[in-house]
């Protein structure tokens, strides 16, 4: 029964990046679109808007024509389809209600500290370094000696972080934050990460996403 | 679960999102015992149950706490079987929670913001919350529930939209959800609030409306829904 998965997608987006890892990690098949050509983020496929009608962004995964949008939801739609192999949420409730505790933390605050942290200057940015080193610091506690955040399994709160090891780089080059050097145990999380072959494949070179935040950046007309 | 089972909420009765634990808790037919909490003074059982955000509700069951009242719901699915509020099938269930995300990204704080400030800013607000509305309106259509026939996750996590909403409208002298914009969520308060399940659960509504009152000036300074 030939099944259809289409992913909609932009290619530095952490967001995508959390999908492309849960479908690599189920060996998934299926089709990856980029949206926004040339950068311009009007211009939204007729597919995407389509699609997540709502809130017009990707990442959308399209199963049998059927969409999926945010992140985190689809990577609980893809553990709930694709139940063969290793699980990406632990069996228990309440293993699981822990992981999804922690993936909504990084989901809610990562991204919109980190972008402020490239984004702005002086003191706004002092700020968010500080904010940002205090969330990498829970995050590396509840890490705790453990090999990933579910222990021994890859799992749900692993992929919801991840993406954001390729913007660690940005984040020292914009921002004078060094991950290794205030988290250094989630810095050494990150590069076992990259030795799964789902996480190395996804993830883009930090240069490149630093090179793409440079860009935005003067686009923007932020200095 | 033969043993004795004790479950615990750590709560407001003031707060929505304590009453969405609840509500589960009741339609699961799950007996719990509620802890109210002083919320500028936090009993040292709730910063230890949520280190991280020191927020209510927790749920403790058997000693174990669940914060986030999002994620208490899909624990309180998962342990109690009977009566699901998520459907079974996964494209329905990424479509609840995808719909309880947007209330709780979209609507909420949209429809509180425009309670609590005036003029230009308080026309944007509006404005934010009658477009968020107007989708959730349309998604609703003409079903009794979110949920089809009776209570699930969606209609759950939109009850601040019921009770709480409409006696903030009534403190800040706006009215936002009205049967003309908006007839299907009109119609869907009025069968959520007389639901039995829901009517044992809420506050009293004269009782919530006295203390926003009283609480108003102190809510216009801030804007903080911690009040």
């Amino acid at each position: 029964m030939a099944e259809v998965v289409v992913l909609l997608d932009l290619w530095v987006s952490p967001f995508g990046q959390r999908c492309r890892i849960a479908l690599a990690e189920k060996g998934v098949a299926y089709e990856y679109k980029e949206e926004y050509k040339e950068e311009d983020w009007t211009n939204k496929s007729p597919l995407l808007l389509q699609s997540n009608p709502v809130h017009k962004k990707v990442p959308v995964l399209i199963h049998d024509g059927k969409p999926v949008c945010e992140s985190l939801i689809i990577v609980q739609y893809i553990y709930e389809v694709w139940s063969d192999g290793a699980p990406l949420l632990p069996a228990d409730p309440y293993a699981r209600a822990q992981a999804r505790f922690w993936g909504d933390f990084v989901d809610k605050k990562i991204y919109e500290c980190g972008t402020r942290l490239w984004k702005l200057k002086g003191e706004a940015q002092q700020e968010a370094k500080k904010e940002l080193i205090e969330i990498l610091k829970l995050l590396q506690a509840e890490l705790g000696d453990k090999k990933y955040f579910g222990g021994d399994a890859f799992g749900y709160v692993d992929i919801a972080l991840v993406p954001f090891c390729a913007w660690f780089y940005t984040y020292k080059a914009c921002g004078g934050l060094s991950v290794e050097a205030e988290v250094p145990k989630l810095a050494a999380w990150g590069r076992r990460c990259m030795e799964r072959e789902s996480v190395a494949k996804t993830l883009y070179d930090p240069l490149k996403v630093y090179e793409f935040v440079c860009h935005l950046k003067k686009k923007y007309g932020i200095e | 679960m033969a043993e004795a089972e004790q479950v615990k909420v750590l709560r407001s009765w003031l707060s929505p999102w304590s009453f969405k634990v609840e509500l589960a808790l009741k339609l699961k037919g799950v007996p719990h015992e509620k802890v109210e909490e002083d919320l500028a003074n936090k009993s040292p059982l709730l910063l230890a149950s949520n280190p991280i955000h020191k927020k209510i509700p927790v749920l403790l069951h058997n000693g174990k706490a669940i914060p986030e009242s999002g994620i208490i719901l899909e624990y309180i699915d998962e342990t109690w079987t009977n009566n699901p509020i998520l459907p079974k099938a996964p494209y329905e269930r990424s479509m609840a929670r995808f719909w309880s995300r947007f209330i709780d990204d979209k609507c909420v704080g949209a429809c509180w913001m425009s309670c609590w400030t005036e003029g230009e800013t308080q026309q944007m607000f509006m404005e934010q919350a009658r477009a968020s509305l107007r989708i959730l309106d349309d998604e609703l259509g003409e079903r009794k529930f979110f949920g089809g026939e009776s209570i699930g996750l969606v209609d759950i996590s939109a009850c601040f939209l019921s009770l709480w909403f409409g006696v903030l409208q009534e403190v800040a002298g706006i009215s936002l959800i009205n049967g003309e914009e908006f007839p299907n969520l009109c119609r869907w308060i009025e069968g959520f609030v007389a639901t039995d399940a829901v009517t044992e659960c809420l506050p009293p509504r004269d009782e919530l409306l006295a203390t926003f009152q009283s609480k108003k000036q102190a809510i216009l300074a801030t804007k903080s829904m911690v009040y």
